[in-house]
């Protein structure tokens, strides 16, 4: 379904993405993870087109994404839809206008200036939030929405344009962790009950191994791992983020601790 | 309304049919005033329209193929006489210059005077919160009355010269950048200003390190933008005795004499002036903005 062939992107002398291949079968929840600048979100930019790849060929269902221009590339972004890590919505208009920018693609501009949507579509919209469970949200205006449930919206957007594939660059880096679990959920349902592929941007590793069929590791632009979850082993994820033996991840960790021996350690410390 | 209160499940439809319904009216609302509003300004046009056309004396639509014949007289005048063009350029540089000084004080004060009252009168930055309507008032009464007014007070106080016309200018420029000045500082992050107040700044402290930087590349092509808009306004000041290149414009344009070389001249210079200063203000303002 999807095949990237040596996808590379040149920023002046120093490769971003660098001769990136891999391939995925059906719809499968991916995770990229990498140090920040390894080319995690250059890569998913190329295959949105916001950014033009310097080399190599994206083929979904056989065709190169790549090689779309104008309004080919514009339809191609409606069915690749991208989830960012500032959720990048339009602040001061209501959420469910918000959504309904997901079908952009087919509107004029005049029917957009007007703020014209068929009824239809508007009941859709709502449909949407009311499976991410914000659907009481719907009249207010973006910006007075939690980050959680801004990246909500920002999700319901994405589910709106119909795609083929969900991009999340980095979806839950700005949020706490109650909020994090929630969208993360949000985007394994998606992934799970339509069947469309999720392709995600993540930097924590214990969120990859709880909710990826697939993880790819990626240093200074290449592609250093490609595997299940279960092969990503502490050992494989030093060399992922190019740590020494100090590297512990449970320090990063933003997910809610199931035990509770940490503190316990932590506490027998300080009486000590 | 009563089923509402069998279970969480019939509570939940409801609560979609609501908000369905609910979000519908709103977008019925909307469309409503939307098509009220253009119908309004369709009228309006349409009315203003016929009431011009009656009051005009000629009609605009008979007008139209006269409003050229002014220039027309004006363009072929001077390309018959375009030898002399070159040496009535030189002729009134000293006015141009004069012209132009006026101007750049005159932006210079109402500048330094717009960036203290735009300050005071910005909510959320305010000196004193409650003096803010007191600033805007100030503002607004140095927008309202006409430069030229102030000028011809002046001129009656101080007699004629520069003086009178950069003070005129000045405060006009004080109300008019002030209030562009204070809604770019409204739209500043108060980030940086908090920061700094939490290390014990003061209030002038915090204004210049934390909201002048964010806005200065803004208030510098706002000021820029009334340097332009004042060099034309010290050419109108010309024209009832500031002196200047306005004085001469008024001298050449007069009916019938023969002079509208120098018109065409003069008015080739002011552009020439407003694009030098267009070209140096986007030039600096890259600089400013790009921080090198």
């Amino acid at each position: 379904m999807l095949e990237v062939r040596s996808v590379t992107r040149m920023f002046g002398q120093k490769a971003a993405v660098d001769n990136a291949s891999f391939t995925v079968d059906g719809p499968a929840f991916v995770g990229i993870i990498g140090r920040s600048g390894a080319g995690k979100s250059t890569f998913l930019r190329m295959m949105n087109r916001l950014i033009e790849a310097t080399s190599g060929e994206i083929l979904v269902d056989g065709v190169n994404v790549l090689a779309y221009k104008g309004a080919a590339a514009r339809a191609w972004q409606s069915q690749c839809a991208m989830i960012f890590q500032q959720f990048n919505l339009v602040p001061r208009m209501d959420v469910a206008s918000n959504v309904l920018h997901g079908i952009l693609n087919r509107r004029g501009t005049l029917q957009t200036m007007f703020n014209l949507w068929p009824k239809d579509d508007i009941l859709k919209a709502i449909d949407i939030l009311e499976r991410l469970g914000i659907a009481e949200q719907a009249p207010k205006r973006a910006e007075a929405l939690s980050g959680g449930q801004q990246q909500r919206v920002a999700i319901a957007r994405a589910v709106m344009q119909d795609p083929k594939i969900i991009l999340a660059d980095e979806p839950i880096a700005s949020l706490d962790p109650m909020n994090a679990q929630i969208v993360m959920e949000t985007l394994k349902k998606i992934n799970v009950e339509d069947g469309r592929m999720v392709i995600a941007n993540l930097h924590t590793l214990d969120t990859a191994r709880r909710y990826c069929d697939r993880v790819i590791g990626m240093r200074d632009g290449k592609i250093v791992f490609d595997g299940t979850p279960e092969q990503l082993s502490t050992g494989v994820a030093r060399d992922i983020y190019g740590a020494d033996e100090s590297f512990n991840e449970a320090a990063t960790s933003t997910s809610i601790p199931t035990d509770k021996s940490a503190d316990r350690t932590f506490a027998a410390q300080m009486l000590a | 309304m009563a089923d509402t209160t069998f279970g969480p499940g019939a509570d939940q439809r409801l609560t979609l049919a609501d908000t369905r319904e609910s979000y519908l009216a709103m977008t019925r609302r909307k469309r409503m005033y939307g098509g009220i509003l253009l119908v309004l300004f369709i009228a309006l046009m349409a009315s203003g329209w016929s009431v011009s056309e009656e009051r005009n004396a000629g009609g605009f639509v008979n007008g139209v193929p006269q409003l050229f014949d002014f220039p027309a007289e004006v363009f072929s005048e001077a390309w018959r006489d375009r030898a002399n063009l070159p040496g009535i350029f030189w002729e009134h540089v000293p006015a141009l210059i004069e012209t132009v000084n006026i101007a750049a004080v005159a932006t210079l004060l109402g500048a330094l005077m717009a960036m203290s009252l735009s300050l005071l009168a910005t909510r959320g930055l305010a000196r004193w919160p409650r003096l803010v309507g007191l600033f805007r008032r100030t503002m607004d009464g140095l927008r309202a009355v006409p430069e030229i007014v102030i000028a011809l007070v002046l001129i009656y106080v101080l007699g004629g010269g520069p003086v009178p016309a950069v003070i005129a200018i000045a405060l006009h420029t004080g109300g008019a950048l002030g209030k562009l000045f204070s809604e770019v500082a409204e739209n500043a992050d108060l980030k940086p200003v908090e920061g700094l107040a939490s290390v014990g700044a003061n209030w002038s402290q915090r204004m210049w390190l934390g909201v002048i930087p964010q806005v200065a590349p803004n208030w510098l092509s706002y000021a820029l933008l009334r340097f332009e808009i004042n060099v034309r306004a010290s050419a109108i000041l010309g024209f009832v005795g500031e002196g200047g290149i306005g004085h001469d414009l008024k001298l050449a344009m007069q009916w019938g004499q023969g002079r509208y070389d120098n018109v065409v001249a003069i008015f080739a210079l002011l552009f020439i002036t407003i694009v030098i200063i267009d070209q140096v203000s986007d030039h600096y303002r890259n600089k400013l903005v790009k921080g090198t």
